[in-house]
């Protein structure tokens, strides 16, 4: 059902007969995006686009978890009329995106409700757009003079606690304000978008090889995740197909992923509650799967597999490891539930209830702790998995639940790492990769920012569900294979506005419990 | 009176002075050990407080002189605990009791400091952290004034260096209901009371948490030495009297020297046995949340309360 584009800049040339793009006017994009909400589907991105003197462009992709369907709206704004209509009352994520895209390319989105400033901390010049093309890459910054708006909130007995953005720990930076009275919180502000890089920015005008390394890099601990992300963006845009044996390898080293990272959670959500022990044992088992992670990619995190068309490994995982790892991490999770302390400080504690889940378009294990059956694994698949997959959810969505969902999930994890293993019998992956004409023409470019007035000429969408939730990469290519734009969600775009609804009636000293049992990412939230 | 007691005294406190980073010590580096770490050694401590004590304080603008007396009181306060409570030797000094409200009184005085310190900087965790401070010692200090209470009544004395030699002397009053029960309250509060797990975790980093870590989070160099050394002599202080309340033994009854000797090599045995076991079972236990401290701290109420009841009537 793919609709016919008259003249709109991004011919799709997209491989999957699922999706669909049409070019919709402002006036229509509201009751078009609540009649694709109310059938079921759930808004993964919506991106600015610069396209130089014809203006700028919207793009809004919806994704059908049911059918797999993709449904891209495109809107054209003119560059002196630059609005679009706010979806803000429609969809929440929606409006958070909208203020994204007011503050990376200067739309501003008519009738928000909440049009505060979002990426853009306030020492950022006044009108300037970092997304547009000709924007100075160095500006000028000034003092933040804006202060942060927090809500203030008053009565008898009501103080603030503001935390960070430095903290004592490794943490990556984020400031929190508290509006607490005696020990319990009556709100919370989360400020973020403190490390941002430019990222998006950084990918246009590289060629998809260029830009795979940064993408390995767009959250540390989501590197499979993020690479894979934008390796199927590319080849979706491209119609690059790719072998059996290497979708094998990209699902086996994204279940490697997650097995890491849920380790380390568990770990530090017991140390959260003064059980350093479990930590340190966590910590250990991690090691040992970072070490095999090594022999397998040839990078402790996992770097280095995924290459544009195929993925290639140096070795299959040890299953002996990670087999014990399992059954040793399955240990731990007993000693802690068996502890009556522990136990008591995770049950009831930071509820993130169904409903409000769901109406914020929370991703991953928040969400199927909080009772949402979303897995893009079996939404959006690659590989068929197999039955050793399934997804794992609980009901109460408190901190007892996401430990859970992850202690679930790691097991689940470890059966499919065997199961693959035993599928790929010995194989490694092809590394078969596709060389676009951009690297034919004569390899890296010196300058990648030199040329970003490209036109794009293909686009290209893919949902993979990193360790974190779903991640969405969409990606567009000119002519000579280069990028001309990237957009990219990291799952925490959706699950981090969650934290302070759940910690409604939760006492101080649970905040870092709580936020634990989030772990959402600073650096993928913000690029 | 004989100016022994007094001697005696001031070896005590140099003593708890000695001991007081090896405790400490000791607890840490057991800890690392059963988590399967190497450990800085039992020295660390010191070597911390050393360098701490070569180091200028930085105060946060705007503090009073109170961010540099408070310290200063605080260790004071430990000091003069030192000296009251029977440590190496069970002698009653003549210039001050060591009677259960002096010694309740000087650990308040403490308390008192270190949460005026936490208050003067005006951050949000230090206020934070005294106020979570108060609270818990708000429901400790009845708790030893009542336990010591249940312990005096068969000593037929409210002062510690008696109790602890009536019990020496008398080893069947060790094993009864009342003993048994005023010893256990005694060493929940001693937990709670020293920040340590289940209500306080020391080695936290997590700001929001904290109580004893909170306060003295503004606290630097020689300032913090003091604050440190006064923490640590407290836990010394308080494990010490619980050992020699549980085993008197090895108490010295006179000033003599070899007796002082002995009393000074039995606290360190007892103080090592007490670190190792508290690091042990540390190591096993999760912090409670904040609103379950005061159940746990009711309870050891509740269980001083029935150590009173009991001695009554077994007396």
């Amino acid at each position: 059902m793919t609709a016919p584009r008259p003249s709109g800049p991004a011919g799709s040339s997209s491989a999957s007969p699922l999706s669909s793009s049409q070019a919709v006017s402002r006036d229509a994009l509201p009751a078009r995006v609540e009649a694709l909400l109310a059938d079921g589907h759930r808004l993964a991105l919506a991106a600015g686009h610069d396209d130089g003197p014809a203006g700028f462009r919207v793009v809004y992709v919806f994704a059908h978890p049911g059918t797999d369907r993709r449904t891209e709206l495109t809107v054209a704004v003119p560059r002196d009329d630059a609005w679009v209509p706010s979806l803000s009352t429609v969809s929440f994520p929606a409006g958070r995106f909208e203020r994204a895209v007011r503050d990376g390319f200067g739309i501003e989105p008519r009738d928000h409700v909440r049009p505060r400033r979002l990426i853009r901390h306030a020492h950022w010049p006044t009108g300037w757009y970092p997304m547009r093309r000709d924007a100075a890459v160095d500006p000028a910054f000034g003092p933040d003079e804006s202060g942060f708006a927090f809500v203030p909130v008053e009565g008898q007995g009501v103080y603030e606690i503001p935390v960070g953005p430095v903290h004592a720990g490794m943490i990556e930076p984020g400031h929190f304000r508290f509006s607490v009275v005696g020990e319990t919180i009556v709100r919370m502000k989360a400020r973020l978008w403190f490390v941002h890089r430019g990222l998006e920015k950084h990918l246009q005008g590289r060629t998809p090889d260029e830009a795979l390394p940064l993408t390995e890099r767009i959250s540390g601990d989501t590197a499979v995740g993020h690479a894979l992300t934008f390796a199927m963006a590319v080849e979706d845009a491209l119609g690059v197909p790719v072998a059996e044996e290497d979708r094998l390898v990209r699902a086996l080293l994204l279940e490697l992923e997650r097995l890491h990272c849920h380790t380390a959670d568990l770990g530090a959500m017991a140390n959260d509650v003064g059980l350093g022990i479990l930590q340190t044992h966590a910590l250990r088992l991690r090691e040992s799967l970072l070490r095999s992670n090594a022999a397998v990619t040839g990078h402790r995190l996992l770097r280095g597999g995924i290459g544009i068309g195929g993925a290639r490994i140096r070795a299959l995982p040890d299953l002996d490891i990670v087999r014990s790892v399992a059954a040793e991490v399955a240990e731990l999770v007993r000693i802690a539930l068996d502890g009556s302390v522990l136990v008591d400080r995770f049950t009831g504690t930071a509820v993130l209830h169904r409903e409000a889940a769901a109406e914020m378009g929370v991703l991953g294990y928040v969400a199927r702790a909080s009772g949402l059956d979303v897995d893009a694994r079996r939404d959006h698949p690659f590989v068929d998995l197999g039955p050793a997959f399934r997804t794992c959810t609980a009901q109460e969505g408190d901190v007892m639940a996401r430990f859970r969902v992850r202690a679930d999930e790691l097991q689940v994890s470890a059966a499919l790492v065997a199961d693959l293993v035993a599928r790929l019998d010995g194989g490694l992956g092809t590394g078969r990769t596709w060389s676009g004409p951009g690297v034919a023409a004569g390899g890296r470019s010196d300058e990648p920012h030199q040329d970003l007035g490209g036109t794009p000429v293909a686009s290209g969408l893919a949902l993979v569900e990193a360790w974190r939730g779903t991640a969405c990469h969409r990606v567009e290519l000119d002519a000579a294979g280069r990028l001309t734009r990237a957009a990219i969600v990291d799952p925490s775009f959706f699950t981090w506005p969650a934290l302070p609804v759940a910690l409604a009636d939760t006492i101080v000293p649970d905040f870092p419990l709580a936020n634990k049992s989030f772990n959402q990412s600073y650096a993928g939230n913000d690029l | 009176m004989s100016v022994a007691p007094l001697v005696v005294a001031l070896v005590q406190v140099a003593v708890a002075v000695v001991f007081a980073p090896l405790v400490i010590g000791v607890t840490r580096q057991t800890r690392a050990r059963l988590e399967g770490r190497v450990g800085p050694g039992v020295l660390q401590p010191a070597r911390d407080l050393r360098k701490l004590l070569a180091k200028t304080p930085l105060r946060a603008a705007g503090t009073s002189p109170l961010t540099v007396v408070a310290p200063v009181v605080l260790l004071a306060s430990s000091l003069l605990l030192a000296a009251l409570v029977p440590l190496v030797a069970a002698l009653p000094l003549a210039l001050v009791p060591g009677d259960l409200f002096v010694v309740v009184s000087v650990l308040l005085v403490g308390t008192v400091a270190i949460a005026l310190l936490g208050l003067d900087a005006g951050s949000a965790f230090g206020g934070m952290g005294s106020s979570r401070h108060m609270t818990i010692a708000a429901l400790v200090e009845p708790t030893v004034l009542v336990a010591v209470y249940a312990l005096s009544i068969p000593a037929g004395s409210s002062a510690l260096p008696l109790i602890v030699a009536a019990r020496r002397d008398h080893p069947a009053s060790i094993a009864t209901p009342a003993g048994v029960l005023a010893v256990v309250a005694l060493a929940i509060v001693v937990l709670a009371e020293t920040g340590r797990l289940p209500i306080d975790n020391p080695a936290t980093h997590l700001e929001l948490t904290m109580i004893h870590e909170a306060m003295v989070l503004e606290t630097s160099a020689r300032d913090l030495a003091w604050v440190d050394l006064a923490s640590w002599l407290r836990l010394s202080v308080l494990l010490g009297l619980v050992g020699n309340l549980l085993l008197p033994w090895g108490v010295a009854g006179t000033a003599a020297v070899g007796p002082v000797l002995l009393g000074a090599l039995a606290l360190a045995g007892k103080l090592a046995v007490l670190a190792v076991l508290l690091a042990t079972a540390e190591v096993g236990m999760a912090k409670l949340r904040l609103f379950r401290v005061p159940e746990l701290l009711a309870g050891s109420f509740v269980l001083a309360f029935l150590a009173v009841t009991a001695s009554y009537l077994v007396a």
